[in-house]
């Protein structure tokens, strides 16, 4: 944790994205958080993707609930409305963001005490609804504020410095899959070149996009027994992907050896590449992926990468067949029927 | 035993088995008597089950047009053998008894005050062509109905007519459900004339007024009032609100070119969930609500302390039932005001209407969207079971075209762009009310950090105690400024000069008035206050100032408003005297008259001695 604030200077000379802005312009205030911790590393991700995609910050709501991944919407995008709401309620604050105004892209930061826990049941609705978001889940298996105690996704034998974790372990991923969601991805905080064109691909996807990302607590949960540390989760990781993500219209640099790429295109143009590290792994087949991920997770792999993708994925909106234009941008007009209409309905009281 | 004479004033009261149909001929009852230009008061009573088990309908048929319970039965329609003994007990000395003698009488106890109006429903109903049993059965209440239109003098044309409305482009229903009016009425013709000496007679009472429940004239008044986002869970008696709403919605804010909805309705996976959205949605510019009950407002409460205290717009709709726990889940009650005033851990005060019927449910509804957006807080509209779920004869829904919504105080990208200073949560304007803006709003200024921690007048984090402090006394601040804009009490003097006063709120005012006019008959006086909203305005210190005892009539057991009454406003409690009822009936003016006048006359035998 630093105390020492952040410059507003930026160097005159730094590269600009599409809409001019430049990386900087994506930043939030300083990390109250402590040094090493993974959740810095997503908000620098985060701040990343949102550059390379010239996302106007103000076109960004940042939400979360309770815990040391909720506080970090204060780290990126200072630029971008936040709302830290309370615990483990983020999803359906979210969901009523995202109805009042579709327009928006609304970034979801929860993490798993957060999600696995006290919200679990939010998360599993905010899925199911398929609500336009990105739902980014920063995964470390302890509660870091209240100092270390065991979150509902910490895997059964996980030792702390003072008990070991007897309780089955929630996955996220799997859950997600079996609810409905039409992105689901896991990542890992320390391999940024896969987690960020994660997040652009769940960015530009139009539905429910849930990403689990690892992402270790260096304080209470980077021992040598834990399957969210560091070490173990480099040791251990089973990328089935890896992915490139592609704005609509822009060239394709990257080679792929060929057979070994598929291209996926979203609702609005743009493109994935995939290039597949599992010949036998397909992330359109729900079922399978599902029956992948059970079985890795028995030999103690942590499964990551663009598990699970809907091309033609619908959202709440769509489902609820909104007007195009954002609900809070109505005018009375639009709203209020008037005076008589009101003499009309007495009429049917009588 | 003479039996009961009355024009235009007595109680009928049906006692069915739920399920089976009884409800709708019950509400054509009412309304057969509405048309004929008579006011009635109309009350479920209903369990919380599907079906089989005992419903009641209350119809109170009022020349003189009081609209509250008045107490007792004076022609009980009696359905339901689970309730048959506790039924005709209920029946005042004089009173009736409407059953179906298809099969004779042995072993039930009968009363010898009572004039028995025997009719063969179930025989009748053989002559009805149906082609399911369950059609003839459903034809038994309409044949009830076509008995009682005989038995009361209803003209022929109104429940004709009626019939014609309610099964409007259905003609074999219209035929059927005729030839079963007929059947009562023709037997009624034939074996029981002029034995029934009540009687509903052609009058001029009910003008332009109209027959309608509270939940539904809340659901269009959050139409009128610019809601675009219901997030509700179902709960009785709340649900047929956000039904109501749904309703009216489909019929006012679909586009009629693309038939998209300019509404968003989620039920949600429960209360806390659905108060989330609510404040998501408010917090990004749209007027969102959700309707509830007690347990789902105790659900809430995290959720209410977060939206007091980041200031977002919010409206509840709190429909009232028995209470505490699961309680009576079909019963009414005023037993939420102190859940609500003070909603949520620390230091918190809400803002609560009562609406006093569905036209100032319709109203209130209205309202507490601009309440809302203007103090930038949660606005609690606290109905209850009576209003909610009861039709209601009230005045017609008004609206003035010339009103405009009031969005509060969001600040435009144009007045940022203008130079105009924006500080989330800084008292500008000297009335404790912040600007805010919204998402998306503009590309570089305005930006701020919602939250639930503690923060400055910049919404930045700070556990300073002087950053903390400065904003939890603007946020008492806010509520004076709340006080001068929220609903204010109504007065009502007394023809006589009078040291008593009495305070009510809510669904009580109807019984209130008719209390008021047999205390006053009797030379009892007192002046009334109507508290309309909380918290208070000033005018109800001065009320209290100006009694030197005041009865504080409530529907619950702990004296809720009279205890809110002494907390906010200082009074010395001996000033002021509990009206409590809280059985789960709506309150009965002949409670309230027999409770003040006892207390009043004891007073003045004390004064006297």
């Amino acid at each position: 944790m630093t105390y020492i604030a952040k410059p507003k200077f930026q160097h005159p000379g730094l590269a600009k994205n599409a809409v001019g802005f430049t990386r900087r312009d994506y930043e939030g205030r300083i990390s109250t958080l402590c040094a090493g911790c993974g959740h810095d590393s997503i908000s620098a991700a985060l701040i990343e993707a949102c550059y390379e995609l010239a996302i106007e910050p103000h076109r960004v709501a940042k939400l979360s609930g309770i815990g040391c991944s909720s506080k970090t919407p204060d780290y990126f995008l200072g630029q971008s409305h936040g709302f830290n709401a309370v615990h483990g309620r983020m999803p359906s604050v979210l969901t009523g963001a995202n109805l009042a105004n579709r327009e928006l892209i609304y970034l979801g930061v929860s993490g798993d005490g957060d999600s696995a826990s006290i919200g679990l049941g939010q998360f599993a609705h905010c899925v199911r609804r398929g609500v336009n978001m990105v739902y980014i889940c920063e995964n470390n298996g302890v509660y870091g504020l209240t100092k270390g105690q065991f979150s509902a996704t910490a895997d059964k034998g996980s030792r702390s410095k003072t008990a070991v974790n007897s309780d089955s372990p929630i996955d996220l991923v799997s859950l997600a899959l079996l609810l409905g969601a039409t992105f689901v991805a896991r990542s890992f905080s320390g391999d940024k070149p896969q987690l960020v064109p994660l997040l652009k691909a769940a960015i530009a996807h139009k539905g429910s996009a849930i990403l689990d990302v690892i992402s270790p607590c260096v304080q209470f949960n980077n021992n040598p027994d834990s399957t969210k540390s560091y070490d173990f989760v480099r040791e251990h990781n089973d990328a089935v992907n890896r992915i490139d993500f592609i704005v609509p219209r822009s060239e394709i640099k990257v080679d792929y050896a060929p057979g070994t790429v598929e291209t996926v295109t979203q609702h609005d143009g743009s493109q994935i590449k995939l290039a597949k590290l599992h010949a036998d792994y397909d992330p359109h087949d729900r079922a399978k992926a599902m029956a992948y991920l059970q079985e890795h997770h028995a030999k103690g792999e942590v499964v990551t990468g663009l598990l699970y993708i809907e091309n033609e994925a619908q959202d709440l909106h769509a489902h609820l067949n909104t007007v195009a234009t954002p609900l809070n941008a109505l005018g009375e007009k639009d709203l209020c029927p008037g005076a008589k209409a009101l003499e009309a309905a007495n009429e049917e009281y009588r | 035993m003479q039996p009961i004479a009355a024009t235009n004033d007595f109680v009928v009261k049906f006692a069915n088995v739920n399920g089976s149909g009884s409800a709708s001929a019950n509400e054509l009852f009412a309304r057969c008597v509405l048309r004929m230009g008579v006011p009635v008061a109309s009350r479920n009573i209903f369990p919380s089950n599907i079906q089989g088990l005992p419903t009641w309908y209350e119809v109170r048929v009022s020349g003189e047009g009081w609209l509250g319970r008045r107490g007792g039965v004076d022609l009980m329609v009696a359905m339901n053998p689970q309730t048959w003994n506790k039924d005709i007990a209920e029946i005042e000395r004089g009173g009736y008894l409407l059953y179906d003698s298809t099969k004779p009488l042995t072993t039930q106890k009968l009363r010898d005050d009572v004039t028995l109006l025997g009719v063969p429903l179930t025989r009748l109903s053989g002559a009805l062509d149906v082609s399911r049993p369950r059609d003839r059965q459903l034809l038994q209440n309409v044949i009830y109905l076509g008995a009682l239109s005989a038995l009361l003098g209803f003209e022929a044309e109104v429940v004709e007519g009626l019939i014609g409305e309610e099964f409007k482009g259905k003609d074999k229903l219209i035929k059927l459900n005729k030839q079963a009016v007929e059947l009562g009425h023709d037997y009624v013709e034939q074996n029981l004339a002029g034995v029934c000496k009540l009687k509903v007679a052609r009058a001029d009472m009910v003008g332009d007024r109209i027959f309608i429940g509270g939940n539904d004239a809340a659901g269009l008044g959050a139409v009128y009032g610019g809601a675009t986002v219901c997030a509700w869970y179902p709960i009785t008696p709340s649900t047929s609100l956000a039904e109501a709403f749904t309703a009216h919605c489909r019929k006012h804010r679909v586009d009629p070119v693309t038939k998209q909805n300019k509404f968003a309705i989620v039920q949600a996976e429960d209360e806390i969930a659905a108060i989330g959205m609510v404040i998501g949605a408010n917090w990004n510019g749209a007027r969102a609500f959700t309707a509830t009950s007690g347990p789902g407002i105790s659900l809430m409460q995290e959720f209410f302390g977060l939206a007091y205290y980041a200031e977002v717009p919010a409206v509840i709709f709190d429909i009232q039932r028995g209470g505490p726990s699961t309680g009576m889940p079909t019963r009414t009650q005023q037993s939420d005001l102190l859940l609500a005033a003070y909603a949520s851990h620390g230091d918190t005060k809400h803002i609560l209407l009562f609406p006093k019927d569905p036209k100032e449910s319709f109203e209130f509804a209205a309202e507490a969207f601009d309440l809302a957006e203007r103090l930038q807080t949660p606005i609690f509209v606290m109905m209850d079971l009576d209003i909610g779920m009861n039709d209601w004869l009230c005045e017609p829904l008004v609206w003035d075209d010339s009103r405009h919504y009031d969005r509060g105080k969001v600040m435009t990208a144009a007045e940022l762009d203008a130079g105009k200073p924006f500080a989330r949560y800084l008292d500008v304007d000297g009335d404790a009310i912040p600007w805010r803006t919204l998402p998306g709003g503009h590309p570089t200024k305005g930006v701020f950090f919602t939250r639930g921690s503690s923060h400055d007048a910049y919404a930045r984090y700070s556990e300073e105690g002087k950053d903390y402090t400065e904003v939890m006394q603007r946020l008492l601040r806010k509520l004076d400024t709340a006080k001068t804009i929220i609903p204010q009490p109504m007065r009502r003097a007394a023809k006589a000069a009078t040291r008593w006063g009495a305070i009510h709120f809510g669904s009580t005012s109807v019984a209130m008035d008719e209390a008021l006019a047999s205390l006053e008959a009797q030379g009892l006086h007192l002046d009334t206050l109507r508290i309309r909203a909380f918290p208070f305005a000033d005018a109800v210190l001065d009320f209290i100032g100006a009694h030197e005892q005041v009865f504080v009539v409530e529907q619950n057991r702990d004296a809720q408003m009279l205890k809110l009454i002494v907390n906010e406003c200082g009074v010395d409690p001996a000033r002021l005297i509990s009206i409590l009822h809280y059985d789960g009936a709506p309150v009965t003016a002949r409670f309230i008259t027999a409770a003040i006048a006892e207390r009043m006359s004891l007073t003045r035998k004390e004064a006297a001695e």
